[in-house]
């Protein structure tokens, strides 16, 4: 890939990150951003298809009302490992590892993260938790739900709880290192010029995320480090038998896990802001206020986390007090939703993939955020608490969200990543066959959960069954969406078009810089003198930097 | 490996390329290290939270533990945590002002002053093993199974027996406990053990932790790699040893000082 | 399969059609923003489509606007806020003079124990038109207790007593789920609620094989585990006097106060010290391991059940430490609360009449 093709028009750089150096030990002990991007790229497709692969088997498994697919006990260890993979081991890295790590120290104009040793050191944790979680699964799995609740993780099931607990430690790690090192990069690495109101959107979401990283994960850390000692040595700090307090768990747990979730979908927010200005060819509309936005999800999603608990024994007062905050996460990302909508209009709108991506997201985040109103308002949520609403309202905000954001921003960015184009054709049918299954798949649960079906059942009642076979069959037409562009990628890895420095002919300094990139990133580092998407004066400008 | 050469020319050996300038790269690495105790609270703050909750809950027991654990070693302790503070500010002064053997034997005072925090500790949970204050219901994790109501195989049987403290201390403020009820506290103190030693033992996990750091520097340092152009790493190090060294001093009042009985051992 | 299959949920409950209001309405408005979202870029898509002559017209962005929009949501948000909390209050608060059943969830069953004494596992007999009252405790994990029907769901904890209740309001058998993943046959604890015409009610509890009234089995426990060597009522006793404790406001040791409650009297019975009621020494064993939940609350039934003894001042030293109704106001509107609750129930004759006279 490192010759040019013959095209005339944009030719590949002699030199780039992927061909400086050559040799596994090149890219093992890489200190580059990039090829750590890439690396993390490489693993977190793993487990998203290990994860996905669970999928597939509860949906096959729910084909009927009976259980006869899989044992129960077969079927919970598949839940959980479907859950604790998909949130632990790819949608948590998804974005910020992935993107983040490759386009972010570009965007603010510096050669590498400021601390490229432990970005490293975070891609090795995670190597090292997923470890564990792999030998957790081969053994024999975890049957605890990704949730782990005390007493039952601690005292009550066999599998492997104390394995996986430990994965999610270092991987826990691994997420703070990298928080950590976008937070400083951000605030002391920025290209001159690059003011914190010319700063990207994507960049303000990534250090919104950081934060949550930085201060939420050590939490879920002592905490499983608590719920492995109570198993491993009986010690009684969660289970009432042995003179703890379980509610006490779910306050711990949820207070890492549910900003956790805005480390999910804050990122993936970011994707959205670049991709709709670039492909609508106009400013983003509100800047300020989308910025601001991500800070405040960021700063509310701390104090929001008991709404997970409404029919946990919590009292009455704190219940209308966390759903009172609950409502105020959601304004921020309702007036995001407006400005990504309203910078569409007048604008000159090209529907390439990664549009295609950001529209279906917008569309399903939607629909997502609406329907955490459902469950924020409390009589409503002692109906539809731990039913498949609530399974739906999550796979909305994190399939049709954030996996959404993360197919568009991997299409946005493949040429820079690359520097080659993906195939336009199978890219725009992909987005299409996702956006249709994964609606099939997760439309029908809004209402075998308002129906009373509860989650993680191995066997349900006979009447639900119909709404179950639609959604294993959307299933199945979204795996068809999710396994196509794994071909198309890597044919374009060989075969793609040479992209150029900027082939959707965006802002942002990452766009200026050849693709792939140099490992320093820019032979001269850029001053800044624009505002961030200022569209419609590029026609005048060709920014080309050699 | 580092696969170019930075285009800057000449600079310090120790400015690594992504940073522009001397400055640029102390600041970042400070901030980051800010960062991330930051984080640390955060983990302690979890611990610590949970400790106070359960502490509201099980009073009697948490006063019972608190009494039954030595405040003298962990006085000493306490003032030896201080000294090494004292030892480690100065090993980073010496690294700022260039002087090179004081830095190295500040280095090594430190080192000195944490490895008798940590066998004092050490002791410490020895005296825990030998009174069979390991917590674990029922279950016989390290040779001993948990007992506070005498009858441990100890080697002084007086020790360790809480259940018979709490009903002295009763009898001294002339209230009547029965040995069912001053055994059943006696047995939540358990839970009082149980974040005693997660506490301590992740605190003792930073110092452990902090010894590797200061050894590393102590090679560092010894090359001559700190002068007053270059001592981030020192400065970070001190940091970091700080932090843990205020850990402490919020751990030490809170399982040893807060409410032991008058006279306790 | 079943094609004839249903889009909504029964509504069996008093309830179930305030949930479903706010349920639709949720729906209209989620329908509303969805639809307009949809619209707005597919109209955006192709009206602004990129094309040979058209050029993008470039807006900053305008502050009235986003002032606009942070303000409807948070408008509309606050709406169903208050709905959804004035709903959850309702819901969260048992009314008097309901028909108090006993539940008790392991892995995995349901186990229930109506007040006449009659047991039934993983079905739940209720008559409609009347308010039921489910008093719920796990003996291992956390269960969660889902009627789908009736809109209730309630986390079955393992280490206290929590609440939920209903009024029936349509014949017929529900869906009872656990709701809380609670292991391997999570999916099997499941059972049915029958609801019953109160008539047929009557017949159902008749037919039952019950051994005597929760009360009574509650006191034959009391006995047998010795309670009654140091509760007694006379001056001597080393514990405190129990009759016409429940519901009242108890001062304990360290000059606090609290409500003796159902919560209150099992964490008694478990962890004597923790709260000693004041003018008492901490002398009572604990009995955790030795009573099992069905006993516990067939005891706390049977405390419920001894009224206050005219002939014994309710200030002696026997009995809990009485707080002056001033003194605490909240307490005060629970204690009221509690006596209107005894003064109605006392003429229905639910309360069987003071157990087998064996008061000394």
């Amino acid at each position: 890939m490192s010759t040019a093709t013959t095209t005339p028009a944009p030719v590949m750089p002699a030199r780039h990150f992927l061909n400086d150096n050559y040799g596994i030990r090149s890219w093992l002990l890489t200190k580059d951003h990039k090829r750590i991007a890439i690396l993390y790229l490489l693993s977190i497709t793993v487990f998203f298809f290990i994860g996905g692969i669970f999928a597939a088997l509860i949906r096959l498994h729910l084909l009927t009302p009976n259980g006869e697919l899989f044992s129960a006990d077969t079927y919970n260890r598949l839940f959980t490992m479907h859950g604790v993979n998909m949130i632990f081991f790819f949608l948590i890295p998804s974005v910020p590892a992935v993107i983040g790590n490759f386009v972010l120290p570009i965007m603010v104009g510096t050669k590498d993260l400021a601390f490229p040793k432990i970005n490293l050191l975070s891609w090795y944790l995670y190597i090292g938790g997923a470890t564990f979680s792999i030998i957790a699964m081969v053994s024999g799995g975890v049957d605890t739900g990704w949730t782990f609740y005390a007493p039952l993780s601690s005292g009550y099931l066999r599998g492997h709880v104390v394995l996986m607990a430990v994965g999610i430690l270092i991987v826990g790690f691994s997420s703070i290192f990298t928080g950590l090192n976008f937070i400083v990069t951000v605030h002391r690495m920025r290209a001159p010029g690059m003011t914190w109101g010319r700063l990207p959107l994507f960049v303000w979401s990534n250090y919104a995320a950081s934060l949550i990283m930085v201060l939420g994960t050590p939490v879920i850390a002592i905490t499983l480090t608590l719920l492995a000692l109570e198993r491993g040595f009986h010690i009684g700090i969660f289970d009432p038998k042995l003179g703890g307090d379980p509610v006490l768990f779910q306050h711990m747990f949820w207070f890492y896990s549910h900003p956790a979730v805005y480390i999910m979908i804050l990122p993936g927010m970011g994707v959205i802001s670049e991709i709709v200005p670039c492909f609508s060819r106009k400013r983003i509309f509100g800047y300020a206020f989308v910025a601001f936005s991500s800070i405040a999800i960021a700063v509310f999603g701390f104090v929001v986390w008991a709404h997970h608990m409404f029919v946990a024994g919590i009292s009455v007062y704190s219940a209308l007090v966390f759903s009172l905050l609950s409502y105020a996460v959601a304004i921020p990302s309702a007036v995001k939703v407006f400005n990504w909508t309203a910078t569409m209009y007048k604008g000159s709108v090209q529907m390439d993939t990664p549009m295609l991506y950001a529209m279906a997201f917008i569309g399903l985040f939607t629909i997502g955020g609406l329907t955490g109103l459902f469950l924020a308002a409390l009589g409503l949520d002692i109906h539809i608490h731990d039913t498949y609403f609530v399974v739906a309202h999550f796979h909305y905000v994190m399939v049709g969200g954030m996996v959404t954001a993360y197919m568009g921003g991997l299409h946005f960015w493949w040429p820079k990543m690359t520097g080659r184009m993906y195939p336009e054709v199978p890219a725009k049918l992909a987005a299409i066959v996702t956006f249709i299954g994964f609606n099939l798949t997760f439309f029908p649960q809004f209402i075998l959960g308002y129906m009373g079906m509860p989650r993680r059942y191995w066997a349900y009642p006979p009447e639900f069954q119909v709404l179950n076979v639609l959604s294993t069959a959307g299933a199945s037409i979204l795996s068809v969406g999710f396994i196509l562009p794994l071909f198309y990628f890597l044919w374009s890895l060989k075969y793609g078009e040479v992209a150029g420095n900027n082939p959707w002919k965006a802002t942002g300094l990452e766009w200026e810089t050849t693709s792939p990139p140099p490992t320093h990133n820019f032979h001269q580092i850029p001053i800044v003198t624009k505002d961030p998407y200022a569209y419609g004066e590029e026609e005048e400008e060709v920014p080309v930097v050699h | 490996m580092s696969t170019s050469q930075t285009t800057t020319t000449e600079h310090h050996p120790a400015l690594a390329h992504q940073f522009d300038s001397m400055e640029q790269q102390q600041d970042a690495s400070t901030f980051g290290m800010w960062v991330f105790l930051l984080t640390e609270i955060m983990m302690f703050g979890g611990l610590f939270t949970a400790y106070l909750i359960y502490r509201i809950k099980y009073y009697p027991a948490f006063v019972a533990g608190s009494t039954s654990i030595s405040v003298i070693w962990g006085f000493i302790n306490t003032l030896v945590l201080i000294c090494s503070s004292f030892t480690m500010a100065m090993a980073v002064w010496s690294a700022q002002t260039s002087r090179r053997k004081l830095q190295i034997w500040f280095l090594i005072g430190t080192m000195i002053l944490g490895s008798v925090f940590l066998g004092i500790k050490a002791k410490e949970y020895y005296d825990k093993y030998d009174e069979c204050h390991i917590p674990g219901l029922g279950h016989q994790i390290i040779g001993k199974p948990f007992n506070t109501t005498g009858g441990c195989s100890a080697t002084d049987s007086k020790l360790g027996n809480i259940s018979k403290e709490i009903r002295d201390h009763a009898a001294e403020s002339h209230e009547e406990v029965s040995k069912e009820s001053a055994d059943q506290t006696a047995d939540q103190t358990q839970i009082f053990f149980s974040f005693y030693f997660a506490m301590t033992g992740l605190h003792a996990f930073h110092m452990i932790i902090g010894l590797g750091l200061l050894t590393w520097l102590l090679m560092r340092a010894t090359r001559g790699h700190f002068d007053s152009q270059y001592y981030t790493p020192m400065e970070l190090g001190g940091l970091y040893w700080h932090f843990v060294d205020i850990v402490w001093i919020f751990l030490f009042p809170l399982l040893y000082l807060i409410s032991r009985h008058k006279g306790g051992a | 399969m079943n094609l004839n299959f249903p889009i909504f949920p029964d509504q069996a409950s008093s309830m179930a059609w305030h949930v479903d209001a706010l349920y639709l309405f949720l729906v209209l408005l989620t329908t509303f923003f969805s639809v307009l979202i949809a619209v707005l870029i597919l109209y955006f898509a192709i009206k602004y489509r990129r094309r040979p002559g058209h050029v993008a017209q470039q807006i900053h962005g305008s502050t009235l606007l986003e002032i606009i929009w942070t303000v409807i949501p948070l408008g509309i948000s606050m709406v169903i806020f208050v709905w959804g909390a004035a709903l959850y209050y309702h819901m969260e608060r048992p009314p008097a003079n309901a028909l108090e059943i006993y539940g008790v969830g392991k892995q995995w069953m349901w186990k229930f124990q109506h007040p006449g004494g009659q047991r039934e596992i993983n079905t739940l007999h209720v008559p409609t038109g009347r308010d039921v009252k489910v008093t719920l405790i796990s003996q291992d994990v956390i269960h969660s207790f889902f009627v789908p029907a009736f809109r209730v769901k309630q986390d079955v904890l393992p280490n206290r007593y929590v609440f939920t209740w209903f009024r029936a309001t349509v014949p017929g058998t529900y869906h009872l789920f656990c709701s809380q993943y609670c292991g391997t046959k999570h999916s099997g604890m499941v059972g049915s609620v029958i609801v019953m015409t109160p008539e047929d009610y009557a017949t159902w509890l008749a037919s039952g094989k019950a051994e005597g009234s929760l009360a009574s089995l509650g006191e034959k426990a009391f006995q047998q585990y010795g309670c009654t060597t140091c509760h007694r009522p006379d001056s001597g006793a080393r514990g405190p006097n129990l009759e016409g404790l429940y519901g009242r406001p108890v001062r304990l040791t360290d000059n606090r106060v609290v409500l003796a409650d159902d919560n209150y009297i099992r964490e008694s019975i478990l962890e004597p010290n923790a709260k000693v009621v004041s003018g008492f020494q901490s002398i009572m064993p604990t009995f955790r391991g030795v009573v099992s939940e069905d006993e516990i609350m067939a005891i706390t039934e049977y405390i419920k059940h001894l009224a206050p003894q005219e002939s014994n001042p309710l200030n002696n030293r026997t009995t809990p430490t009485q707080i002056r109704d001033s003194e605490v106001p909240n307490i005060q509107q629970q204690n009221k609360q509690q006596n209107e609750q005894q003064q109605q129930q006392s003429p229905q004759g639910t309360r069987p009449a003071n157990p087998s006279g064996k008061k000394p």
